[in-house]
């Protein structure tokens, strides 16, 4: 087995911004199964880091346990890591967040971490609206523990040793929806020309994005039977229409026929250009992304693309009103007072 | 366009390399190439820019003629699936092996020697190429360039001297040897000249039951080897072994036999091969030739008298005409015999003269100054009439359409000197072969010789190594030998010349379980290392003296390690691929695609990294179920197999292609599984 990736690149190879190609954002070589989703997700990770020329010393990944949580160490190799504790990546994100809003922050969790254990925790990061990329590597099963179902595993999906699923799925997307996630979308990991925009839409968004990606379990959850499976996502996958990230100060390349896009525009400018749908859907009203994500449920399809979004809301640091510059940068004259403002309270209180 | 994009160095100038598109190819060759005649980079790129436009333009007339004609140009429709099956395709992607004439396998070679199997990696070259301690030493080593390595990396595999390698540590390996029947097959060959292209017919044919006879002029066989090539370069004791194993192979040696008529002989046997080198050095029709005979010398023949010790010494001051390996072996040989001041002239510039990069950069460490575009106008001489310099004019070479124009400038110069050695060419030449005996002539006095078979017009006399088509080297002796006596074969059982053995092909998986291979990708991201040199005052001193040490066991060892195994082919399977894109991923040089077909052009434009590199060739599969097809760039694959080795479904496996070109000692092989 192979350990390390030859050093050697292309010659060829594309440069972004910073000079760095692709291959400057990588980690390790992955020790996940062969053919698991989780690393064509690291795969667009690496892709949008690269294009939006991140630079990897200004990221923070965070995890907690799982195969999912496993993944930050598979991309950018240059990068601040925090493994936590099962279903506690959350909460270390709402600190981190609060004492160092410079960083970037991206939580890479699983159905089990997300859905399961650390649910209680993933819905008060988004009530909270910490400001960060919420990855759900989302595979319907517990692989690391030999493939039991997980919480949202859909109820018709057999196990791979044939036994039946006897609870209904949480649906990840249409809760982020109701707990005021203000960014939310659905992809597939083996869509990387829907993914890629995506994630990068979901950096460049100010507040709690969450990507709720179907990522199939190859060893546990790739069978006739699974609704997780390579197989049964490309055939009942029902995209929404092509989403385009277009950098701050850039002309959108694609060429939809006028009026036929939605353009959502995103905190430092760039922007989101969606491509219309025949239903008339608007991503920007809740109701609607809820209606449609049930509606598509009860089809049988998965929808996929970005369901929703609120590009006007408060993020986590701008709600409590916390200093913009990171605490541990903060001097003493920041950080007290002086005495003319102490006598100033003494008073107040005498 | 990145800064060194098409162009390339040769001897410190920038020249410009374009592919030529494969519909064109049988008309313009593989590439087109023209110097920018500039040192400085940054001067280049301009010159560089201006060259790729014309040479464009010139592909659109082509390509417009051609339709014209009504010749349908490969890259008007959708990329076909790649036809792993044909044996050319994977043996391509091996450029080493795909460039050597003989198809030498070196990968598995080096990986040979990389488990200290010097035996068998000496075997395996003698197969092929018959005198790898020879070629390990002296071979023009076209398998370099083509090292995938220069391209992914920067300088290639040091293939020549780890060759040698193979010589070097190798044990007795007469065991290993084909067994020589002790009845005869009744046909008898008569060799004329003993030198590697003979030699190698003789090899070829002798495990058959052919009784064979060397014809040879002077009184030792090796041919050129042992007459032009100097001691310090080639041992004789390396040359000895090898020529004489296959002597005592059961040939029948004939030295200082000169064949002075063809038609004496050729009744004698059933078919003649003649392998009698391109002997004639060409000569310098100048003002004071006749006169200054006695201290000008013709180079080929200069050495062969060194080689056989008539001449042991030369002037203080000598003068080399001429810019090829000849003029190299002269003017350091020259140097070796006492010469004190030697000089290289060379007509052409520097970046044009035909001496090896390596053979040049020896001379010039040996302190041989090379002055360019220097053209020889007169000898010159002293009162007594004996030879006392040269006049040259200095020359400016101008190219136009790619071609180059030497224009004198006027300017003349004059060298002292007290002898010249003439290494300006040579020609094959068959004063004895009589006209009327049914082999035809073209007009340089050529014989005509078929490209496949190596037949001339006479049916029973067959042609090889220089005497064939002109000066070459040694490799390419060696592979006309292989052909020659495949022919010499069918001629002899009255099988159709044009009937020959395809080559030996086998792909092997090398799966040994879950992330296991049978082969070690871990290549060595070091530079080339460098061969050890003897001390250059003692060498300069001895005559005989090797100058390159060869690598020791470490440094073998270290080498070998930087071999990418080409061999070790990446071969999908469209119908397990899931399209989880994990190869994609992993790929460390991105050559792995997946998108929808088009035409070839387009395909190129659209992969991770833009294939620019026409001359490697892309792997398309058929139609995955997305609709899409995977196409894989041969062009930078370091063949670390990591795409199968995160490949879930094993639609990825890494199969080592053996390709083996055929020649008599396998002949039957390759027949039955032609059959089977």
């Amino acid at each position: 087995m192979s350990y390390f990736k030859p050093i050697n690149k292309h010659p060829n190879l594309e440069k972004n911004k910073l000079g760095l190609t692709r291959r400057d954002y990588e980690g390790g070589v992955s020790t996940l199964c062969a053919g698991c989703g989780h690393d064509s997700i690291s795969a667009c990770i690496i892709e949008a880091c690269f294009r939006l020329n991140i630079e990897a010393y200004k990221v923070a990944k965070l995890s907690g346990i799982g195969c999912s949580s496993k993944a930050p160490a598979y991309f950018l190799n240059a990068s601040h890591g925090f493994n936590s504790v099962h279903g506690r990546m959350p909460s270390i994100a709402t600190g981190a967040n609060c004492a160092n809003e410079d960083l970037l922050y991206l939580g890479v969790s699983g159905d089990g971490d997300s859905a399961s254990i650390g649910i209680g925790q993933f819905i008060h990061a988004i009530r909270r609206q910490v400001n960060m990329v919420y990855f759900v590597e989302n595979n319907g099963t517990y692989g690391l523990t030999k493939g039991q179902f997980s919480a949202t595993n859909d109820l018709e999906s057999k196990n791979k040793y044939g036994e039946d699923n006897l609870f209904p799925p949480i649906d990840l997307t249409s809760m982020a929806i109701q707990m005021g996630a203000s960014y939310v979308a659905r992809s597939f990991s083996g869509d990387r020309d829907q993914l890629v925009p995506l994630i990068m839409g979901a950096i460049q968004h100010k507040g709690f994005a969450l990507l709720d990606i179907i990522s199939p379990c190859v060893t546990f959850n790739n069978h006739d039977s699974s609704t997780k499976s390579y197989d049964y996502i490309r055939n009942h996958n029902e995209a929404m229409g092509k989403t385009d990230f277009v950098p701050l100060g850039e002309e959108i390349k694609t060429n939809y026929d006028e009026g036929s896009s939605v353009e959502v525009k995103l905190h430092d400018g760039s922007r989101l250009s969606l491509e219309k749908t025949d239903n008339n859907f608007d991503p920007t009203d809740a109701g609607n992304s809820l209606d449609l994500i049930r509606e598509k449920n009860k089809e049988g399809k998965i929808i996929t693309g970005l369901l929703y979004v609120d590009n006007k809301c408060k993020s986590l640091t701008e709600i409590m009103d916390l200093p913009d510059k990171p605490l541990n940068t903060l001097e003493q004259d920041e950080l007290c007072p002086g005495s003319e403002i102490l006598e100033e309270i003494n008073k107040s209180l005498s | 366009m990145s800064d060194k994009k098409y162009l390339f160095k040769r001897n410190n100038v920038w020249w410009v390399k374009l592919a030529v598109p494969l519909s064109l190819r049988s008309e313009l060759g593989y590439d087109l190439r023209r110097t920018t005649g500039e040192k400085d980079l940054e001067k280049a790129i301009p010159i560089r820019d201006k060259i790729i436009e014309e040479f464009k333009t010139e592909f659109q007339i082509r390509k417009v003629n051609a339709d014209d004609k009504g010749i349908v140009l490969r890259g008007t429709e959708h990329m076909q699936k790649t036809d792993i099956s044909d044996p050319q395709y994977f043996h391509k992607v091996v450029d080493c092996q795909y460039a050597c004439p003989a198809h030498t396998n070196v990968p598995e070679y080096i990986r040979l020697i990389a488990q200290k199997k010097y035996d068998d990696a000496y075997m395996l070259n003698w197969e092929s190429n018959v005198f790898p301690g020879i070629l390990g030493r002296t071979c023009d080593r076209p398998c370099e360039p083509a090292c995938r390595r220069g391209r992914t990396h920067d300088k290639p595999v040091a293939i020549c001297r780890l060759k040698r390698v193979t010589y070097d540590y190798k044990n007795d390996i007469d065991p290993y040897l084909p067994e020589i029947p002790k009845v005869k097959n009744g046909k008898k060959i008569g060799l004329i000249g003993a030198g590697p292209a003979s030699l190698t017919v003789a090899r070829d044919l002798l495990p058959l039951g052919y009784e064979v006879t060397i014809f040879e002029k002077d009184n030792k066989p090796g041919g050129l080897m042992r007459t032009n090539i100097p001691s310090f370069r080639l041992p004789a004791e390396v040359l000895d072994e090898e020529v004489y194993r296959i002597i005592k192979m059961g040939a029948e040696l004939k030295t200082n036999s000169y064949i002075d008529s063809l038609e004496n002989v050729i009744d004698s046997f059933d078919a003649v091969f003649v392998g009698t080198g391109a002997p004639k050095g060409k000569d310098l029709e100048i003002p004071g030739r006749k006169e200054a005979s006695e201290n000008i010398h013709i180079g080929i023949d200069w050495l062969t008298s060194i080689a056989f010790e008539h001449t042991k010494s030369i002037g203080k001051k000598v003068i080399v005409i001429g810019g090829g390996n000849t003029a190299m072996d002269c003017c350091r040989t020259a140097i070796r015999l006492g010469a004190d001041d030697v000089k290289v002239t060379v007509r052409s510039p520097k970046s044009d003269m035909k001496a090896s990069d390596w053979e040049l950069e020896e001379a010039i460490d040996e302190g041989i100054p090379i002055l360019d575009n220097t053209s020889p106008k007169e000898f010159l001489l002293d009162d007594e009439g004996k030879l006392k310099g040269m006049k040259f004019e200095k020359m400016e070479a101008q190219y136009t359409d790619g071609k180059r124009k030497l224009i004198p400038t006027g300017e003349e110069i004059i060298i002292e000197c007290d002898d010249v050695l003439l290494a300006i060419g040579q020609d094959n030449a068959f004063p004895w072969i009589e006209k009327n005996i049914g082999i035809d002539f073209n007009e340089w006095d050529c014989p005509i010789v078929d490209k496949t078979t190596m037949q001339s017009s006479h049916p029973k006399v067959f042609f090889g190594g220089d005497a064939a088509w002109g000066p070459e080297n040694i490799i390419w002796a060696v592979a006309h030998g292989h052909q020659a006596a495949i022919s010499i074969d069918n001629f002899c059982s009255e099988v159709d010349l044009f009937d020959r053995p395809p080559p030996l092909t086998n792909l092997v998986s090398q799966k040994m379980g879950i992330h296991e291979w049978s082969y070690d990708n871990g290549i060595s991201q070091e530079a080339r290392l460098e061969v050890p040199h003897a001390d250059l005052k003692e060498a300069l001193n001895d005559l005989k003296m090797e100058v390159e040490l060869g690598f020791d066991e470490k440094l073998a060892l270290d080498e070998a390690q930087r071999c990418l195994n080409c061999d070790m082919q990446t071969v999908f399977q469209e119908k397990l691929c899931i399209e989880c894109d994990a190869c994609v991923d992993i790929c460390p040089t991105d050559c792995i695609t997946f998108t929808t077909n088009d035409t070839e052009e387009k395909v190129r434009e659209k992969l991770r990294v833009p294939a620019l590199n026409l001359d490697q060739d892309l792997y398309v599969s058929g139609k995955l179920a997305t609709g899409r097809v995977m196409i894989k760039d041969e062009d930078m694959c370091v063949h670390c197999g990591l795409c199968a080795e995160r490949c879930p479904t094993g639609a990825w496996d890494i199969q080592q292609n053996n390709y083996i070109e055929a020649h008599n000692l396998n002949k039957d092989k390759a027949k039955a599984k032609e059959v089977a």
